[in-house]
């Protein structure tokens, strides 16, 4: 869609789009098109000579047991911090949504987390699991259960999803709301009259209804887990203990930046970069959907 | 019947509501406890549920020095809240100028090549820092602007989200709008100052919270290119205190420093509750 009354300048809409496409050219398409040169080449330990590889970065980074080992956390650190934050946002707002007294009280009070960075979000919860002096963890080393998370990987990737998860409750929560306030009070009276229960109401209306929303969640909550969840695992558990954290963004970042493996790094950069393509480009799709109907 | 089912169901409902509330505030409220307290009795697993009679030590020392008996080498928290200030408020406001006035030339103007430059912005979307890093800090570095303002700031002022939200909503002022402008002899940053500025108030009112909160909340990026503790954020000092998480640390200092990384970015979040829902529901249509 176009505007039909325009303004004619022949240099103005330049001046004004430069600012903008200098720091686009210089800080992102440069930057990554040495990112996709770089997962292309291999360099000797000293740096001192450079030679083009065709693809073997990738092949020997598909190959890596550790990197399989990140596919593998990332799927299930993924996973679970998307079904927790968006199962409870969900039920959040279906209930933030009934005619109740104080429900703006209970929006308020529900939406602040969403300002909370990820890695505060994580000292929080660390300092509540602390096997010594958190006032969980303690308490869970009294009643016998061997809480140490910074030993036992299965509890380090519990204490990263749950403090992930916590933080992006309310993102959730304020869509899943907007998306029930959008569908129109008629169609569900009308199912009220039909004589459908409160339960066929919400799965058989609501839910249905409610799909374009959940749909977008699902993709914003996977970039969410992907990427924005770094500062949780760099700051509670380094991608350890034994790498059981360490996730695909995490090795990204370890191997170029620790380890200065360039074409490594970079490689797995290219593959977060196919990744984050097809993210978009179904986010785009849904949009698209959305303007036309 | 419709009676006892409505009362029953808002039981459950505020029931659930209530938990939901409890489980988002409990670790700020044992952060809160915590920060009251000093060392000995929390590294000593014997911190009750309660305030303790620290909090004014604890948040002054962190305020001021920002060390204890065990953290050392840390930047004061004001310091730290003032390099997280000056990323929140410079990013937002340089965010938004960027793309209002980008958005401006590709909604109001004809020229060639407009739809190319439009597609430019919007596939930025898919080159987040994350897949970047290596390159972009070397850019960084070559520019002589690791460990400074403009390296923090500069590489996260192009907006694709915000020039895509201005333009959709450029695309809704009327023609007649710009017709009567244009037939009282307005040029066209006259039209732009005196006509779609006041018309997009709310709009940057609602880009600008949830940019600002982007912008105090940024992680990986400060910790690429700062290493001096005079340019940390105190989302990045937080973790430089925690370590790795001992037992001993100053955890009183830790909380206050927690609280107070918190309490900004939170309060524009609830003050500007209406503008925040809007701008971050807009913002993803």
């Amino acid at each position: 869609m176009t505007k039909r009354s325009i303004f004619n300048n022949k240099v103005l809409p330049y001046v004004l789009l430069a600012p903008q496409l200098a720091i686009t050219i210089v800080f992102f398409f440069w930057p990554a098109g040495q990112a996709v040169a770089q997962s292309l080449l291999r360099q000797n330990p000293f740096g001192t000579r450079t030679a083009f590889v065709w693809f073997e970065n990738f092949v020997h980074v598909l190959s890596d047991d550790a990197y399989l080992q990140a596919v593998g956390n990332t799927i299930l650190f993924s996973g679970a911090v998307i079904l927790l934050a968006m199962g409870s946002g969900l039920l959040l707002a279906v209930t933030a949504d009934k005619p109740i007294r104080g429900a703006g009280v209970y929006k308020t009070l529900l939406i602040w987390p969403y300002a909370v960075a990820p890695a505060v979000a994580a000292s929080l919860w660390l300092f509540i699991f602390h096997p010594t002096i958190g006032i969980l963890g303690r308490t869970l080393n009294q009643v016998g259960i061997h809480w140490d998370y910074t030993l036992n990987g299965t509890q380090a990737l519990l204490l990263v999803i749950l403090a992930a998860a916590w933080k992006q409750v309310s993102y959730n929560f304020i869509f899943f709301l907007a998306g029930l306030q959008s569908i129109p009070r008629s169609v569900l009276e009308a199912a009220s009259v039909d004589g459908a229960t409160p339960r066929q109401r919400f799965w058989k209306v609501i839910f249905p209804l409610l799909s374009p929303t959940t749909f977008f969640l699902i993709v914003v909550n996977v970039i969410f887990a992907f990427f924005d969840t770094f500062g949780v695992i760099h700051s509670l558990t380094r991608g350890g203990p034994a790498k059981a954290t360490e996730t695909l963004i995490y090795k990204v970042y370890v191997d170029g930046v620790v380890n200065l493996d360039l074409g490594g790094s970079s490689a797995q950069s290219v593959i977060l970069l196919l990744v984050v393509i097809t993210l978009t480009a179904m986010q785009f799709r849904y949009i698209e959907r959305r303007v036309h109907y | 019947m419709a009676r006892a089912s409505r009362f029953g169901g808002s039981w459950q409902a505020h029931l659930i509501l209530i938990l939901g509330v409890a489980i988002f505030v409990f670790p700020v409220f044992v952060a809160l406890m915590g920060s009251t307290y000093d060392v000995g009795t929390i590294a000593r697993g014997e911190m009750p549920l309660r305030p303790g009679p620290r909090a004014i030590e604890n948040y002054s020392q962190a305020w001021t020095s920002g060390e204890g008996t065990r953290v050392k080498g840390a930047a004061p928290v004001r310091r730290m809240l003032l390099n997280s200030l000056i990323m929140g408020l410079v990013i937002a406001t340089g965010k938004i100028t960027i793309s209002i006035i980008s958005a401006f030339a590709v909604a109001f103007f004809a020229f060639p090549l407009r739809m190319f430059f439009f597609w430019m912005i919007f596939i930025t979307l898919m080159l987040p820092v994350e897949v970047r890093i290596i390159p972009t800090y070397a850019v960084i570095s070559n520019l002589g602007m690791l460990n400074t303002y403009q390296g923090l700031i500069v590489p996260l002022v192009a907006s694709a989200t915000a020039t895509l939200i201005l333009r959709q909503f450029f695309l809704t002022v009327p023609d007649e709008l710009v017709d009567a402008a244009k037939m009282d002899g307005a040029g066209p940053m006259r039209f732009f100052w005196s006509i779609l500025m006041p018309l997009s108030t709310t709009t940057i009112a609602a880009l600008f919270v949830i940019l600002f909160i982007y912008g105090w909340n940024q992680y990986l990026w400060p910790l690429l290119i700062t290493t001096s503790k005079e340019m940390n954020t105190i989302v990045i000092g937080i973790t430089k205190m925690i370590g790795v998480g001992d037992a001993q640390n100053d955890w009183n200092l830790i909380m206050a420093t927690a609280v107070m990384a918190m309490l900004p970015p939170v309060a524009v979040v609830v003050i500007m509750q209406r503008w925040f829902v809007k701008g971050l529901v807009e913002s993803e249509k």
